[in-house]
């Protein structure tokens, strides 16, 4: 073949590793008192997948291994082999052996041979395992102890050669695919004879020229691995019966092969018929080689850069574009020749032009969001693997996995939030014999659950574990030097000393969390991302991090406001409200700091001109101007500024790109008349007016 | 040798600009492009010398101005002050920064062997951003260094 395969292969990694996330699932919500036959399946389908796309590309490596699991899982499905923990604790282990090769090869870096060896050893003990237990009816009648595996395996060669009953689907051609080529391969393979069968052949006025009623038995002389066979019908055995059977008289009765290789095939038949033809995806489903058609993919491209799109995403940013150019082309007329009488006409346009500049806008945006299940279906893993590590039992309850955020945020929402439910299990909740005595159930609840709030999107991770003891947190933030003896803090700023650097409260270390550098690293990141994070949490009944994030990083909602000539951008979900203060409301702290009262707060009141230097000031008596109310991270002040002008959606620009980062300032947009205004960055300004 | 006498044959090209009746050079390669002053947003918190940001194209570009940055004395911006643009490569790859410049003058064939190096003027003045001096037959134009001169954590060091 001339086609240049590595093209293809940053689609087929990227099908393997979803793949090998959908075995995962469904390994963990395999319930071995009632296994479901379809949850069996689709784990068999992923592998089926992967070890035929790692086959296609020449990665003998993967494909072997997958084969072994394959094989398991194929014994599984028939029932003829029980579904164990430990069974299932091996295919688990075998996932992220998978997981480790695929990764290798995609960074063109060795394969670990030993440990990819030592789970194949592992896999082949369990299936061994099932052969001298519960024997099935089929296999147990040669296989000498030392080799049962590979005879399972198929690897075996056949001395004499092997006869091939082919029977294609009337498909077949539609497909794409020639018998005749196929035949002119096997016959390279070894000497070929071929007997047709063409008693399926409808009568001529019937015969549709490009269904396929024809059907083979072939027989191939020599001593051929059925691996070679198998890989030449590879690409149609969805779309065919095939037998594949020892032409030699000994070995034909004597194992289970054949049928094992014909009933997989068959089953694969029935339930992926339909896949390979298929030319949309949705996110989440199992996909098949089909996608390469669809999905260009770039060579080389390291890392997923590329994302996966629902069609009716698509579909409606498609039909926005339509509507636009539509309006385009009503206001081009308009224009062509225009008199005043037409300007009702302009205008109707210019607003349609923005209701639908605004929709696309929005459109756009969607198809950078993803559910945050991308984030969150990693954990059932972890949570089963860490609760086992430390002897607790936890449940995992999400709620909200479809909660959609964007690409950036999903990314580097990961990490943070890794740590955040590993801190929970390992710290928060309890062992169940001192939950017991606590009187609460034995098994602890971990909740993750994601929804939107406003202009947010909210992450809580709960336990109800023991929750953060105050005391403890203070004695232990003294002890560390982080904070004097002597100072007060609230509730809040007690907790908030977990984030500062350098502090754990786990008495002793585990490999599990409790070294101090995660906490500070998880607040900076959601920092990072212009989110905060807050705790509650209770003794003894549990904490709650909350984490808030704004749902894009790109455009954002900002009310623009004038101090002297400067305009500035106060992003409008900081915003509580704009008031006129009188007099009688300000207080002065030591003749300086000027505060005022709103209801019944005492706000600071930063003055704008001052903290930025703003020479060509117009209001600097409080009545002249206004005071809007922001709320940074929880802090509250009143930003003392001439006049509020007007709402808008603004681009957020980086002013870092060029420049550098200014205190105060979180980027920079450009106005409507291609001026550039500054956005502000109302905690750093709470900081900047605290110096 | 003789590749050592091709290098310093090999002619690079130098615009010069004007600054308070003193001629100054910079690599015509780092130039972007020749703006006239518009009026730009000024940027809070930042050194006298920073003028501000200008929308260029949808990119937010810091404008310096060169008078300042060389404590000269200011001069009120009128119709022939120019902006040049330049795309610098700092420590943290590549910026695109303005800078405000009285007029430009001429483009200048330069051979590397003709550009002397910056005199030792002692403590005084800072020859650090000079790439160097061209003395030509009836002027001398200073020959600067704008990646140095306009370096980002140059710029951070200084606001600090």
């Amino acid at each position: 073949m001339s086609i240049d395969m590595a093209q293809f292969h940053q689609v087929f990694f990227e099908e393997s590793f979803e793949g090998l996330d959908i075995m995962e699932t469904g390994l963990l919500n395999l319930d071995m008192g009632d296994v479901d036959a379809e949850d069996i399946n689709t784990i068999f389908r992923a592998a089926h997948s992967i070890k035929g796309g790692s086959g296609t590309f020449g990665f003998t490596a993967v494909s072997d291994f997958t084969h072994v699991m394959e094989t398991l899982l194929d014994e599984m499905r028939d029932g003829r082999r029980q579904v164990t923990q430990p069974a299932v604790d091996v295919l688990l282990g075998s996932v992220d052996c998978l997981r480790e090769m695929l990764t290798a090869i995609q960074d063109e870096q060795e394969i670990d041979v030993p440990s990819v060896t030592e789970y194949k050893k592992a896999l082949e003990i369990e299936l061994n395992g099932n052969q001298v237990n519960e024997a099935s009816p089929e296999n147990n009648s040669v296989a000498p102890p030392g080799e049962p595996v590979l005879e399972l395996g198929s690897e075996k060669e056949s001395e004499g050669g092997w006869r091939i009953a082919f029977s294609p689907h009337t498909n077949l051609l539609k497909t794409g695919n020639d018998p005749v080529r196929m035949f002119r391969e096997l016959a390279s393979l070894g000497e070929l004879a071929v007997t047709v069968d063409f008693q399926g052949v409808p009568d001529f006025y019937d015969l549709d020229p490009e269904e396929c009623h024809l059907s083979w038995n072939l027989d191939i002389a020599g001593d051929i691995p059925i691996s070679e066979i198998n890989d030449i019908f590879d690409w149609v055995e969805d779309d065919c019966d095939l037998a594949i059977q020892p032409l030699d008289e000994r070995s034909q009765n004597d194992n289970g092969i054949a049928p094992i290789e014909e009933s997989s095939v068959k089953e694969n038949a029935n339930q992926q018929s339909s896949e390979p033809k298929t030319k949309t995806e949705v996110v989440n489903k199992p996909v098949k080689p089909a996608a390469s058609k669809k999905q260009p993919a770039k060579p080389a491209a390291k890392g997923s850069s590329s994302i996966r799109v629902d069609t009716s995403k698509i579909d409606t940013l498609i039909n926005m574009v339509g509507e636009l150019v539509i309006t385009q082309s009503m206001l081009g007329l308009v224009g062509e020749n225009f008199e005043l009488n037409k300007l009702d006409q302009l205008k109707n346009g210019l607003s349609q032009l923005e209701r639908h500049t605004r929709e696309l806008q929005e459109s756009v945006m969607n198809i950078r969001m993803l559910p945050i299940s991308f984030v969150f279906s990693r954990f059932p893993r972890l949570v089963h693997d860490l609760s086992t590590k430390l002897d607790k039992k936890i449940e995992l309850v999400m709620v909200g996995e479809h909660t959609e955020v964007d690409k950036t945020v999903v990314e580097l929402l990961s990490d943070p939030l890794v740590h955040l439910v590993r801190n929970s299990l390992d710290h928060g909740i309890e062992m169940p014999a001192d939950r017991v005595a606590a009187g609460k159930p034995e098994t602890g609840t971990i909740t993750l659950e994601a929804y939107h709030r406003g202009g947010n999107i909210v992450i809580e991770v709960r336990d109800d574990g023991k929750g953060l003891n105050k005391d403890m947190l203070r004695a232990k933030a003294i002890e560390k030097g982080l904070i004097d003896e002597d100072s007060i803090l609230t509730d809040k700023q007690t907790y908030e000393l977990i984030f500062m650097a350098g502090f754990s409260t786990a008495e002793k270390l585990t490999d599990v969390s409790g070294r101090g550098v995660g906490m500070d690293v998880v607040r900076r990141n959601i920092q990072s991302l212009g989110g905060n994070i807050e705790i509650i949490s209770e003794l003894g009944k549990g904490s709650t991090i909350a984490i808030h994030l704004p749902l894009t990083l790109a455009i954002m909602d900002g009310q623009s406001i004038a101090v002297g000539d400067e305009r500035f951008i106060v992003p409008l979900g900081a915003i509580i409200e704009s008031i006129n203060v009188n007099e009688t409301m300000v207080n002065r702290v030591a003749g300086k700091g000027e505060t005022f009262r709103l209801r019944n707060e005492y706000l600071p009141i930063v003055r704008m001109h001052e903290i930025f230097d703003v020479k060509t000031v117009q209001a600097t008596k409080l009545t002249e101007g206004l005071v809007v109310v922001v709320d940074g991270q929880g802090m509250r002040c009143g930003l003392f500024i001439d006049d509020l002008l007007g709402q808008q959606q603004v681009v957020i620009k980086s002013l870092e790109a060029n420049y550098r980062k200014v205190e105060g300032v979180s980027g920079a947009t450009i106005l409507g008349d291609g001026s550039v205004a500054l956005i502000l960055d109302i905690p750093g300004l709470v900081r900047l007016s605290n110096q | 040798m003789a590749t050592e006498a091709l290098v310093d044959q090999k002619v690079e090209q130098f615009l010069t600009f004007e600054l308070a009746g003193e001629a100054y050079g910079i690599e015509i390669l780092k130039v972007q492009e020749i703006r006239g002053w518009e009026p730009v947003r000024e940027i809070p918190n930042t050194p006298d010398y920073i003028k501000g940001a200008l929308n260029l194209r949808g990119e937010i570009v810091p404008i310096v101005d060169l008078r300042e940055r060389f404590g000269m004395e200011k001069m009120e911006y009128s119709p022939v002050t120019v902006v040049i643009v330049l795309c610098v490569e700092g420590s943290q790859g590549s910026n695109v920064v303005g800078i405000v410049a009285d007029g430009v003058s001429d483009v200048l064939d330069i051979t590397i062997a003709e550009i002397k190096d910056s005199p030792k003027l002692g403590s005084k003045i800072d020859t650090r951003y000079m790439r160097g001096m061209h003395v030509g037959k009836n002027h001398m134009v200073m020959l600067l260094d704008t990646d140095k001169l306009l370096d980002s954590e140059e710029f951070e060091g200084i606001a600090g």
